[in-house]
């Protein structure tokens, strides 16, 4: 490829904040008119990149071309001014103005955002709407519309359909490829494999600050890309998947319940979830986005009231009014958002013992060692990088995760929940994440998991159901819990047929 | 702006209320305070009522100020102590000075005001340090440049000069001190609100990132939220010479506390982001009634100061256990 | 004020910053060092025995008021109420002290606890912002104690010997006796920060209130307690201030507000929360107060004193969040 084939050219772009390298010396090729997918594990590079690019980082090394002229943005307005624009994973528009006011704040004709919105779906938003009071997906595509109003020369999408329902999804990719077919570039960041292949027309992949590699995206590139992305780790996630394989297919169905939901309600979205989870057993929660699975969590956790139902353990019926009542029966929340767990400043160790200061007779003083030696073992069982432990903020999105789950293996409990934990995190953590699941599991402790990628149920799970319309409309084994299965059953397609 | 009657409920007029609730709730307020004031003393007249325009015009002023900032997400805890270096300073220059004179001063302190207003936002936004302490802090600096001025209470003003402030107009019951405070929140406000500086000082007041990433130029808007405070400080500081007739630089911690007080209970969130300008500056009135009320009813004005303090803590508080109770539903 | 301004520079790795980050005791302390040899070299002879201990002397009451702020600004809060709770400490303790020294101390005391508990119920339950939730109780106080000195005219305030000697006199040759106050209080602070549940949660609240939330902690019940101590370290201060007035009046603590806040700013304890420590805030006091002494030594008139005051803790705390941001 010639330089001047190339719309953005990034050559050994390095940055540091303070001691820690984020980014080696990453290279980034885009083509007019192509959809290039930014692949890599958590902590390769990928948001420093994006956030240079989009002029929120000032880079330390290496040069940025954007259209053959060597650019620093100094700001977002600036990037925008160069044609580069981004969508953010959280929509960037302001809660208390009108969604009319954002669009002057941008400055970008409504006339052109509601064009858009139309391809995208969406007819006749009402302008004098506040933001504060819009659900998030729409937000999402209106901050999408906005990008696109401004007729950017690349579109910078970053983990756009993380939080989107699958029909709205499509829409974006139907609206990306036409952004393509006018001759634009879209950078494009997900997780999701198969968005990247069906989508995609060539990947630059990202690993520990560098770029290991680009390479078309054809059917079959997967596994080149997985490979890329993984380095040295490929041998470690598969011992971690295998050895799942061995514990996996065990029956619990005998084992004593270690909770136990009936008929519960909670506003309009839970509509009577009964379900029983055994000791020993992970059972997987397949939906949809917005079915109830969030509130059914967090009225398990105790950070939300139901309205009537009742959640027990070991027969008994609880009253949970805040978190603590719940994790003093053992359930323990790991939620969707792990930055709501965490605290960014502080110590891997702080953050790990925390849950041990929760009753006001812990405010005493503290055991030193005995805290030391529970908190190092539950990072070793997690293998947490801790390179950069005194700072949790300076941890990879994968390392934040596990310090969550460590949390409480330090802490002792008897059944997890586990929202979502693989959100946004590369293949090596996922399977380490799984693997520690199922050696929990075999231990004799109890998992929820609701996981948004399917095709993760049968890998983790020992038994299925699935929510739609925040209600139970499915249950299965593991085993028949194939992604097609649970796709049909998530858009409330194979409830009387699959249940016998 | 007349109090929708509830029979004439229209979604429009609902969603105006619930949008701007100050806007109905103040008037409001003050209304039933007026009343209660005509109620414990039937004597009330033109005269009271044009004292009560003149003690309240320099907290209008010191809400409008905090306003301004707190709009933009920030605080401004030195507004009483810049308001008082514009007081001694009109009358350490003015005392002299014929009628046209002292309205080029004025000129010059409303300008004065808006480059104290600047030094403060240039602190906050290049210090990085956060505006409380930084205000704080400048707070106590003005307190001392209020006191280099002029040591102790003194100065002047021509008769002329603090006619405009403590005169009426057409009728008794129209003092001019009413209609400078109109008059100067209109000509300030209006052209910022109006334009697109005021869609950015709500925008970063709401949400700096969002707004940040919308292109907003956040540093910058923000230190234009100081200068406009600082104009509005001059302002008050101009009022406080006009009704007072005199310099006095120890007249800042009052309108300080008050202001925010007024800014709280006019509906202005201090998250920033919410709220208009109208509230406020009828809370001060609201604000300056009760200790008038105190003394009709014998009582030791020194009250005043507890119901101020009482009247802060129970509207935040009970604003608090709103939004708890709204969460917990 | 919790979102943070967002960054579009970071300052590049090492240098003075992170020392100063890592090791902002230190740094404080040679900036301590640093004006006192200013003061030796203006004023050769000033600095002996006597004027280090007369430091101290003045340091504790902003020191003690300090550990307060230092305690509600861990958890991301503010106490502009400080003050006024000082002062109405002070003053409510000296009209008490015909009933007996003890009772006087505890009611002194007693009006710490109560505000700090006022405090603590409108920012811990009801989730008012502390700025306001504080001003608003800080006016209450003074207002509630004006009135109240009226009513109390008749047997005016007295300060009894003991809190006279408490913050005014030196024992053993120097000791200055409000160190014997302050110093067993800031051990108590410095390791209980560090060593106990508390202290830990103190942090943890100020940096993620939701995470604490999760992980079960009650998070009102460590805030209720963190003001109603933050109130009583007020109200401790406020007694060794009128110790060494010897008179109490309606504004005895005012000029503590700023530099109680300042105190711990300089001593790298972040507004926002979650970061920080007490020594460096005792550092901070100690700075202030050599400032103080410095500024006197000037000669100059008092508004000058307080605009070069206000501009030098402006600078100081513009070096430290700039070089530490």
């Amino acid at each position: 490829m010639s330089e001047l084939s190339s719309i953005l050219e990034v050559r050994d772009v390095a940055k540091r904040f303070e001691s820690v390298v984020a980014l080696k010396a990453a290279n980034l090729s885009i083509k007019p008119g192509e959809i290039h997918a930014l692949m890599g594990a958590n902590g390769a590079g990928k948001s420093t990149l994006v956030k240079i690019l989009t002029g929120v980082y000032a880079h330390d090394g290496g040069t940025i071309t954007v259209r053959g002229q060597t650019k620093a943005f100094r700001s977002p307005a600036e990037a925008r001014a160069g044609g580069i624009v981004s969508v953010y994973q959280d929509p960037a528009l302001v809660p208390d103005l009108t969604i009319g006011q954002n669009l002057r704040l941008a400055k970008v004709a409504p006339a052109a955002v509601s064009t858009w919105l139309k391809q995208l779906g969406i007819d006749g938003i009402d302008l004098g709407a506040f933001v504060r009071d819009m659900p998030f997906p729409i937000l999402r595509l209106i901050d999408l519309a906005r990008a696109l109003s401004s007729d950017p020369a690349i579109l910078l999408l970053d983990e756009i359909t993380a939080a989107l329902p699958a029909d709205l999804s499509e829409r974006v990719f139907a609206v990306t490829k036409l952004w393509r077919e006018r001759g634009h570039s879209v950078i494009f960041i997900s997780h999701r494999m198969a968005e990247v292949s069906a989508l995609c027309d060539r990947t630059t992949v990202l690993r520990d600050g560098m770029t290991v590699g680009v390479t078309e995206t054809a059917r079959g590139s997967e596994e080149k890309i997985v490979s890329l992305m993984l380095g040295r780790d490929v041998a470690k996630a598969q011992t971690a998947a295998q050895r799942h394989e061995s514990v996996g297919s065990q029956t619990t169905s005998d084992a004593p319940a270690a909770l136990e939901v009936r008929d519960l309600h909670c506003g309009l979205v839970l509509n009577g979830v009964s379900f029983t989870l055994r000791a020993g057993e992970v059972l997987g929660v397949a939906a949809l986005e917005g079915q109830g699975q969030e509130e059914l969590f967090d009225c398990i956790a105790g950070v939300r009231h139901h309205d009537s139902g009742a959640i027990l353990v070991e027969g008994r019926e609880l009253k949970l009014s805040h978190p603590g009542d719940a994790i003093r029966e053992g359930l323990v929340l790991v939620p969707a958002n792990r930055l709501q767990a965490l605290l960014p400043q502080r110590s891997i160790r702080e953050n790990v013992g925390l849950p041990a200061f929760r009753r006001k007779d812990r405010w005493g003083p503290i055991a030193m060692g005995a805290e030391r030696g529970r908190v190092e073992s539950a990072v070793k069982r997690l293998q947490i990088d801790t390179r950069a432990e005194s700072e949790l903020r300076r941890l990879s999105g994968g390392n934040q995760q596990k310090v969550v789950i460590a949390r409480w293996v330090a802490n002792g409990f008897k059944t997890l929940l586990c929202f979502d934990p693989t959100r946004g995190i590369d293949i090596g953590t996922k399977h380490q994440i799984y693997g520690l699941m199922r050696e929990l599991a075999a231990a004799g402790s109890s998992v929820l998991l609701f996981t948004s990628e399917l095709p993760e149920i049968p890998l983790a799970c020992d038994r299925a159901i699935v929510l739609f319309g925040g209600k139970i409309v499915h249950e299965l084994a593991a085993s028949e819990a194939d992604e097609g299965t649970l796709l049909r059953a998530a858009h409330g397609l194979v409830a009387q047929e699959g249940a016998h | 702006m007349d109090a929708p009657t509830a029979v004439a409920f229209t979604p429009k007029t609902r969603r105006f209320v619930m949008r701007y609730p100050a806007l109905v709730g103040m008037p409001a307020l003050l209304i039933a305070f007026m009343a209660v004031t005509v109620i414990i003393h039937p004597d009330y007249g033109s005269f009271d009522f044009q004292s009560l325009a003149m003690g309240a015009m320099p907290l209008a002023f010191a809400a409008a100020a905090q306003t301004v900032v707190v709009v933009a997400g920030g605080i401004d805890l030195s507004i009483g102590s810049v308001m008082a270096v514009m007081n001694v300073l009109a009358a350490s220059t003015m005392e002299e000075a014929t009628f046209g004179q002292s309205l080029l001063l004025s000129l010059a302190i409303l300008v004065a005001g808006a480059l104290v207003g600047a030094i403060n936002g240039f602190i906050v936004v290049f210090s990085r340090v956060p505006d409380v302490v930084v205000t704080l802090t400048t707070g106590f600096v003005w307190g001392g440049v209020a006191l280099l001025i002029l040591e102790k209470p003194g100065g002047g003003a021509p008769d002329d000069f603090l006619a405009l402030g403590q005169g009426t107009l057409f009728t008794d019951w129209l003092p001019t001190a009413l209609i400078l405070v109109i008059i100067a929140v209109a000509v300030i406000w209006i052209p910022v609100k109006r334009t697109r500086l005021g869609l950015l000082l709500y925008a970063i007041g709401s949400d700096r990132i969002a707004a940040f990433r919308s292109g907003v130029n956040v540093e910058r808007t923000r230190f234009v939220s100081y200068v406009v405070g600082g104009l509005f400080s001059a302002v008050g500081g101009l009022g406080l010479t006009m009704t007072t007739g005199i310099g006095s630089p120890l007249a800042g911690v009052y309108y300080t506390l008050s202001g925010v007080a007024a800014v709280v209970i006019g509906g202005v969130s201090l998250a920033g982001g919410r709220g208009g300008i109208v509230g406020p500056v009828i809370a001060a009135y609201v604000l300056t009634l009760i200790p008038t009320d105190l003394i009709f009813l014998n009582i030791d004005p020194n009250f005043g100061q507890v119901i101020q303090g009482t009247l802060i803590v129970f509207v935040v508080m009970i604003g608090g256990l709103v939004a708890v109770l709204r969460a917990r539903k | 004020m919790s979102t943070a301004a967002p960054r579009t520079r970071l300052i590049p790795g090492g240098g003075f910053g992170s020392l100063l980050r890592s090791q902002t005791v230190v740094v404080l302390i040679a900036l301590l060092i640093l004006f006192v040899v200013g003061i030796e070299i203006g004023r050769p002879g000033t600095v002996n025995s006597v004027w280090v201990s007369n430091m101290i002397l003045f340091a504790a009451p902003l020191g003690i008021i300090a550990a307060g702020q230092t305690l509600v600004m861990l958890t991301g809060g503010i106490d502009l109420s400080v003050s006024a709770i000082a002062t109405a400490s002070a003053y409510i303790m000296a009209t008490h002290s015909e009933g007996g020294a003890v009772w006087a101390v505890l009611a002194g005391l007693a009006v710490g606890a109560v505000v700090g508990f006022v405090n603590g119920i409108g920012i811990a339950l009801l989730r008012v912002q502390p700025l306001v939730m504080t001003l608003g109780t800080g006016l209450m106080t003074q207002g509630i104690l004006i009135v109240y000195s009226q009513k109390m005219l008749s047997h005016g305030p007295r300060v009894p010997e003991f809190i006279i000697a408490l913050g005014s006199s030196k024992i053993l040759g120097g000791i200055p006796v409000d160190l014997l106050l302050w110093a067993p209080l800031a051990a108590v602070m410095i390791l209980g920060l560090r060593y106990t549940g508390f202290g830990r949660l103190l942090y943890a609240v100020g940096d993620n209130r939701g995470a604490c939330e999760l992980a079960g902690v009650r998070v009102s019940q460590v805030l209720l307690t963190n003001y109603v101590l933050c109130g009583l370290f007020a109200a401790a201060a406020g007694l060794v201030v009128v110790g060494g007035t010897g008179t109490a009046d309606m504004t005895l603590a005012d000029v503590y507000l700023l530099p109680s806040v300042a105190a711990v700013i300089i001593g790298g304890t972040s507004i926002f929360g979650g970061r920080g420590n007490y020594s460096g805030s005792i550092v901070g006091a100690l700075i202030l107060t050599v400032l103080n002494s410095l500024l006197t030594l000037l000669d100059a008139p008092e508004p000058i004193r307080q605009i070069l005051y206000g501009a030098i803790i402006l600078i100081l705390a513009t070096a430290y969040t700039r070089l530490t941001d």
